[in-house]
């Protein structure tokens, strides 16, 4: 027998559960979870990947892959309606018009070939009897709402044609344009810049406040939540592990779990470094140009200025942060600087050597002085080949027999914490961070003098990160790397870079000691950059209580 | 893809073991049995020249099962090649993808018919005829595969740990081909043995002393109303070997493809 919820909670969930497909490392995607939300409230769901934060979501709205995942127990009251109970229909017409929700890719959430307009048209159009001309009144209402700009020009845009916080707003517009009682939002502003992620979050606040909607927002990200949250849910392995008003879990968390997690994102003030200027330069770019488009006979069209005279220096035993957000070619630097592109003019000097010229024969020599730990664990191990032949590959194309490559890919495995044994295992059987570890120790087997991190810990979960980041920052010390670490994450770079070279639109416009700039930034954007970091007046893991015995 | 399979093992046995399976000569003329209707004697009945159908049906499944292992093999085996070159060699891509545009735009059977009659009709000539209209597409699948794979984080580590580009192209390229491949192949080789079959019904094809499936049904036209039967074996024969090829193909695409394969 279910009671009625309780008056006042927009949503409230109890003891739900959702079974897992039996092939599934384990038996429920969420066990026993409750938490309810009330009107004009943002409550926080928070875990890392594999919590079930997503899957939770998912159920309340209805939308469960049917027969795989299926939720066995507990109750979903909207609005004192029992969801669960609700049949396809009904639950059609609540999705819009009582709960909406909004994706984290903005750009696969809307339909590429329909006009913006017609998608937030079409709520109205299921879910109300208005006119057509009533109902562009709405959109345009809904759309100067989200502080879109031009709406009228707008409606008949596509999404391509607008950037990635526009396609957002929209989405945001289209799942308010009913004032639903609830707005479910799954990482919204995960996919966006640090500088767009304030405008939506703000914009996210704003709204809710106006219309006094309850919201469920799902992240990993301890930022957003100071920034956003009133109340907080912990999730960790489909179960609730604490949950209370924002402050109190934030800075008195009960939970070892929740401890560790907080603790694990990293501060914005800097670590103390040692001075490092006495270190030998090891890269040195000299006006490093990089020019999409515009060559040969036949490509007429937009030239891009992806690289724009970047002068930059890494010492051995230092490490260099290339901060920026999406498109300010830091990575096209990182490509050019391991020739996997040429870039267009410049230098790049490697111990006195300029290799931007050289021909892939002449490289070929250089190869092993340089190399790179990518972003994305999934893609940067052959899913074919053993882990162990990946590390041992590069080694021997310089000519290391295979008893010895194999021995020292042993040591390494070693040195990055994983099992020797595990050499002949495949990419599929490690975890996200290990596979990490994996390419960090398949860099690391060649040697290098410059080890290149392109957001490297990027796609990882935040306790996980912490490790990788030590990890990094030990093989500096232990082997003396200059090391060029490329990141979006001002946390991440002020725990770990020396020095630090802020990008913009292919242009390097702040360049110093990480301490200087995190102190006093001197560029109107690295200053803006600054501000719009979540949850920057937070020093995680200052707790105000000490950890419970355990 | 069971019943693909086995559909194939039983042909391929019949063209390996055609001299035991109660066959006679297939070519050998016997006018005082001609167009006999089937029977105990002669389980298909006999053509206009009183050659035992059974036997050269038989007989006949040898021809299309080369031609279309054969065709299979050589479209893959050289479209990979050129795939490869022009996924990796941006200067080869433009001039070899528009060569396979002008291939693709001429009817396959047309070339087939052109080349065979500049040439003059053997076995080679069928094969390579039916080979050439299908390696472009053999060619787009590489090089689209080419082109996604060669984008991807653990091949530009490998050039980054001074891999060269022959072993790269071996290594981490290669192996992921193989799997559409496969597929592809049966495809082609289903698609070789129709266009075998058609090429000898319009007497373009093999020469006409071999007993193929075409040529026994291309013979038994102008008896069609008579004994129907003369058509009737070969067609079948080549109607279940070509729907085995496919059914396999379909099946092998949903094993290979590890996201169909995870709902099964």
């Amino acid at each position: 027998m279910s009671t009625p919820a309780p008056a006042g909670s927009v949503l409230e969930v109890r003891g739900l559960t959702v079974r897992l497909p039996a092939s599934a490392d384990r038996a429920h995607a969420v066990e026993d979870v409750s938490f309810s939300v009330g009107k004009g409230e943002i409550l926080c769901v928070v875990g890392e990947s594999g919590s079930g934060k997503s899957v939770t979501a998912h159920t309340i709205m209805g939308l469960l892959p049917p027969r795989q995942l299926v939720p066995t127990a507990g109750e979903v009251f909207l609005e004192g309606e029992d969801l669960l109970r609700k049949s396809r229909a009904e639950l059609r017409r609540l999705r819009g018009w009582r709960m909406s929700m909004i994706f984290q890719e903005p750009m696969t959430a809307l339909n590429p070939v329909l006009p913006i307009g017609k998608q937030i048209e079409e709520v109205l159009r299921i879910h109300t009897e208005l006119d057509a001309r009533a109902r562009i009144a709405r959109v345009i209402e809904a759309m100067e709402a989200v502080r879109l700009p031009e709406p009228q020009r707008l409606l008949y845009s596509y999404p391509h044609q607008i950037s990635g916080g526009q396609r957002q707003r929209v989405m945001i517009a289209a799942a308010l344009v009913l004032e639903p009682a609830l707005l479910i939002a799954d990482e919204p502003t995960t996919a966006l810049d640090v500088t767009t992620q304030a405008q939506i979050l703000r914009l996210i606040k704003q709204i809710q406040a106006e219309h006094d909607t309850a919201v469920l927002f799902i992240t990993h990200d301890f930022g957003v939540v100071a920034e956003v949250a009133d109340r907080v849910v912990v999730m960790e392995q489909g179960r609730v592990v604490e949950q209370g008003p924002t402050a109190q879990v934030l800075r008195r968390p009960t939970q070892p779990y929740t401890r560790m997690l907080v603790s694990s994102v990293p501060s914005l003030t800097p670590a103390h470094r040692d001075d490092k200027q006495g270190g030998a330069v090891v890269l040195a770019t000299r006006k490093l140009e990089k020019v999409y488009g515009a060559s040969g006979l036949l490509r007429r069209g937009r030239r891009v200025h992806a690289a724009r005279d970047v002068n930059i220096e890494v010492r051995r035993g230092e490490t260099l942060g290339l901060v920026g957000e999406s498109g300010s070619g830091k990575s096209t630097v990182a490509r050019c600087i391991v020739r996997l592109i040429d870039p267009t003019s410049g230098q790049i000097r490697i111990d006195d050597v300029d290799i931007a010229t050289l021909g892939a024969r002449a490289m070929r020599a250089h190869r092993r002085r340089i190399q790179i730990v990518f972003q994305d664990p999934y893609r940067s191990l052959n899913p074919r080949r053993t882990v162990g032949k990946s590390i041992v590959e590069g080694p021997m194309n310089f000519g290391l027999t295979a008893a010895a490559a194999w021995q020292r890919a042993r040591d390494l495995m070693g040195l990055v914490d994983l099992d020797p044994r595990a050499l002949d295992r495949f990419p599929h059987q490690f975890s996200g961070g290990q596979r990490q570890r994996i390419c960090i120790a398949r860099a690391l087997a060649m040697e290098p003098d410059l080890l290149i991190a392109d957001e490297a810990v990027s796609a990882l979960d935040v306790s996980v990160q912490a490790q990788v980041l030590a990890l990094l920052d030990d093989v500096r010390v232990r082997f003396n790397l200059a090391m060029l670490f490329i990141t979006h994450d001002l946390r991440v770079a002020a725990q770990i870079c020396d020095r630090i070279a802020v990008m913009r639109q292919g242009e390097v416009v702040e360049y110093g000691l990480a301490a200087d700039i995190f102190a006093s930034p001197g560029h109107e954007y690295t200053r803006e950059l600054f501000e719009a970091a979540p949850g920057r007046d937070w020093n995680f893991g200052q707790f105000e209580t000490e950890p419970a015995p355990a | 893809m069971v019943l693909g399979g086995a559909l194939l093992v039983l042909m391929a046995a019949m063209a390996a073991f055609a001299p035991w399976l109660f066959t006679t000569d297939p070519i050998q003329l016997n006018p005082i049995e001609r167009l006999r209707p089937p029977g105990a004697e002669q389980w298909f009945g006999t053509d206009m020249f009183g050659r035992d159908i059974y036997s050269r049906t038989v007989y006949g499944s040898r021809i299309s099962l080369a031609v279309g292992l054969a065709a299979a093999v050589l479209s893959v085996a050289i479209g990979l090649l050129i795939g490869l070159l022009s996924g990796y060699v941006r200067l080869l891509d433009a001039i070899l993808m528009r060569v396979m545009d002008g291939l693709m735009a001429i009817p396959g059977i047309l070339l087939a018919i052109a080349l065979i009659s500049l040439s003059g009709a053997s076995l080679g000539t069928v094969i390579i005829a039916i080979t050439i209209p299908e390696i472009p597409r053999v060619v787009r699948l590489v090089r689209a595969i080419v082109l996604t794979i060669r984008e991807e984080p653990y091949v530009e580590a490998a050039i980054a740990a001074g891999t060269r580009l022959p072993l790269i192209l071996i290594r981490h390229v290669l192996p992921n081909t193989i799997a559409p491949l496969i597929v592809q192949a049966t495809y082609v080789c289903g698609s070789a043995m129709l266009t075998e079959a058609i090429l000898s019904f319009l007497g373009a094809g093999t020469p006409p002393e071999i007993p193929s499936w075409g040529n026994i049904m291309s013979e038994g036209r102008t008896y069609f109303q008579i004994s129907p039967w003369i058509i009737f074996f070969p067609g079948v024969a080549l109607a279940l070997t070509v729907l085995g090829v496919n059914v396999l193909g379909d099946g092998l695409r949903d094993t290979l493809d590890p996201r169909i394969a995870r709902k099964m």
